[in-house]
């Protein structure tokens, strides 16, 4: 089992104005085998916390920690992280030209087991990855992300989820722009990441509609930087009753 | 051996054509200083195929050049290595041309003709390699319907002064596709140009380039559009990485006022990899007449894109091999161009090496 800890982690970004705060103190225990879905208004900071803590560069650590099994994951580099057994489903995966999919996919797969894996097997594992989310067997040999649509991007990235079996994997609004489909076919996917490996998911998103597939334990709502309040799955249905229209004031 | 004639306009560095040149490092090919050996370096060292003929022969050059290194090399001997191949001929397999004895004491001074008759089809590879002085004037023909695709690796050690202008004559319905690669040499200054002489022809030239430390490398492409209908491509993709890797890209491409329905588009990219280097990037397009089907330019430097990096080391593979991945992928679209396979693998591990050593 693996316990990622986040406690009191506030976060700035620069801007040409000076580093703005805005993560402000976000206490959160993700635990394999856990399904949290944070929720929130654009803006409130949810995607800031995804990448703070996958390590982009853009975000500063001004307090707090995060660990992983009692690791400092802040002071890892960002393979470092992906190693101890993080993984960033993101919102706008990154064009990388030149660079296949199946290229891309073994060198990481490489990364993350420590030896490349045997060609024969590798090859069926990511056949059977690929089927099993509806992508064109083609994709294997397209440049990483370019020219795919967004709902391509995503299958990719929960693709990516199912062969690297990270420990913890943070989905950063995953579901958006996704057509009714798609989104059934990348929640199957994530609930099959989960059945089969000990994973703990961190499920960001505005909307509800995705809960209909991937049933969270806990719900927390996040607003203007930080958790205002938290829950079981039945509050997630007072948020799409009522929105979030009672948290951005406060 | 003999010493260059000096009655030649030496160029002094202020002219448009040498403003970026080193011209001290050029080893007197520019100014005459240059003691010429008598050496004619290009080999074939495998059996041609049918149709196809390598000899030396005494030609008239098939263009006029304005390009002083040039002038001095024709004013200097008739004698041309002329690879000719017949019309009609199909070389399914690549032509491979190399080099045999380099020298840097003196210079070598190159005519080389390439020449497909009507219809012939053929790729031929000239692989440059060893430590040379050598200036080249290579002059391309291509009749009516031929087509060629020509790939130079200018794979030279450390210290190779290289100078050359690589001209293609382009005839009706024609096709000519080149890949330049420069990746190895001091000072490597290539002019690619092409002259169109009648409709239908097209052109493709392609071009990669890393150079590192101490290393310039210039690209000086010339596209003439001097008859209707024909089409241009021009994509160089460029890196460099290392205290004074110096690369130039001049992109002029002319579309005359009879070159109605002309089509054309050139691009260069470069990629910094470290500070202290420098990346000129010229595009130059002159446009005479505006019943035309297309005529853009492009031109780009930057540096590792962040982005890109942390999407893969969010995957778990190091900065080092993430970089790796971004600079071959980088390269990976006109590499591929080249379409022999261990001739792409050398250079992605040559490129490997070069990024290596740089320890960007």
């Amino acid at each position: 089992m693996s316990r990622l800890e986040i406690r009191n982690l506030q976060v700035s970004v620069k801007t040409d104005a000076g580093a703005v705060e805005i993560l402000k103190g976000v206490d959160l225990t993700i635990e394999t085998g856990e399904t949290h879905a944070i929720m929130g208004p654009n803006g409130s900071g949810k995607s800031t916390l995804a990448y703070s803590i996958a390590g982009h560069p853009k975000y500063t650590i001004v307090g707090g920690s995060v660990t992983l099994d009692g690791a400092d994951v802040l002071d890892m580099t960002v393979d470092e992280r992906a190693k101890a057994g993080l993984f960033l489903a993101m919102q706008y995966p990154v064009e990388v030209p030149g660079v296949s999919v199946s290229n891309f996919l073994r060198t990481a797969a490489t990364a993350l087991r420590g030896e490349a894996p045997k060609l024969r097997t590798w090859v069926a594992e990511v056949k059977d990855a690929m089927e099993a989310l509806n992508i064109d067997p083609a994709f294997a040999s397209r440049n990483v992300n370019e020219g795919f649509s967004g709902g391509e991007k995503k299958r990719h990235e929960i693709m990516q989820l199912e062969l690297l079996k990270p420990k913890i994997a943070i989905l950063d609004e995953t579901d958006s722009g996704l057509d009714v489909d798609a989104l059934r076919i990348v929640s199957e996917g994530i609930n099959r990441a989960k059945a089969n490996g000990n994973l703990g998911v961190l499920l960001i998103t505005h909307y509800t509609r995705i809960l209909k597939y991937i049933k969270p334990d806990f719900v927390h709502v996040f607003a203007n930087g930080h958790i205002v309040e938290e829950g079981g799955p039945d509050l997630a249905d007072k948020l799409e009753a009522n929105g979030y229209a009672d948290y951005v004031s406060k | 051996m003999s010493l260059l004639a000096t009655n030649y306009l030496t160029p002094t560095g202020r002219e448009e054509a040498w403003r970026f040149t080193p011209l001290k490092r050029l080893r007197g090919l520019h100014d005459g200083a240059a003691v010429v050996g008598d050496r004619a370096s290009l080999i074939s060292s495998h059996s041609l195929p049918a149709g196809v003929t390598f000899m030396s022969e005494n030609l008239a050059p098939l263009a006029h050049s304005d390009d002083v290194i040039i002038e001095r090399i024709r004013g200097l001997d008739g004698q041309v290595s002329h690879l000719s191949i017949a019309a009609n001929t199909e070389v399914a397999e690549p032509i491979l041309l190399g080099r045999s004895n380099g020298a840097l004491e003196t210079a070598e001074l190159s005519r080389v003709r390439i020449s497909l008759g009507e219809h012939a089809v053929a790729t031929v590879v000239i692989e440059n390699t060893g430590d040379t002085v050598l200036a080249e004037d290579l002059e391309i023909s291509l009749a009516p319907g031929s087509s060629l695709t020509f790939i130079t690796l200018q794979e030279f050690d450390a210290q190779s002064v290289y100078a050359a202008r690589h001209h293609a004559v382009v005839d009706k319905d024609a096709h000519f596709k080149s890949i330049t690669v420069t990746v190895g040499g001091d000072v490597v200054r290539i002019l690619p140009t092409v002259e169109f002489i009648a409709p239908g022809g097209s052109v493709e030239l392609l071009g990669v380039y890393f150079a590192t430390a101490g290393q310039f490398f210039e690209h000086r492409m010339h596209v003439d559009h001097a008859v209707p209908h024909a089409k241009s491509r021009v994509n160089f993709k460029g890196a460099l990485a290392g205290r004074d890797a110096h690369t130039v890209w001049i992109g002029d491409v002319l579309i005359r006022a009879i070159a109605e329905g002309t089509d054309t588009y050139e691009l260069n990219r470069n990629l910094l990899l470290s500070d202290g280097a420098r990346a000129d990037s010229v595009p130059n397009l002159e446009i005479e007449t505006g019943e035309i089907i297309g005529a853009g330019h492009a031109s780009t430097t930057g540096r590792f894109d962040d982005e890109q990096l942390f999407y893969l080391m969010s995957r778990g593979i190091t900065l080092e091999n993430a970089r790796r991945l971004v600079v071959r992928g980088f390269f990976n679209e006109i590499v591929t161009e080249i379409g022999i396979e261990a001739i792409q693998d050398r250079l992605m591990n040559r490129i490997d090496n070069e990024l290596e050593k740089a320890g960007t």
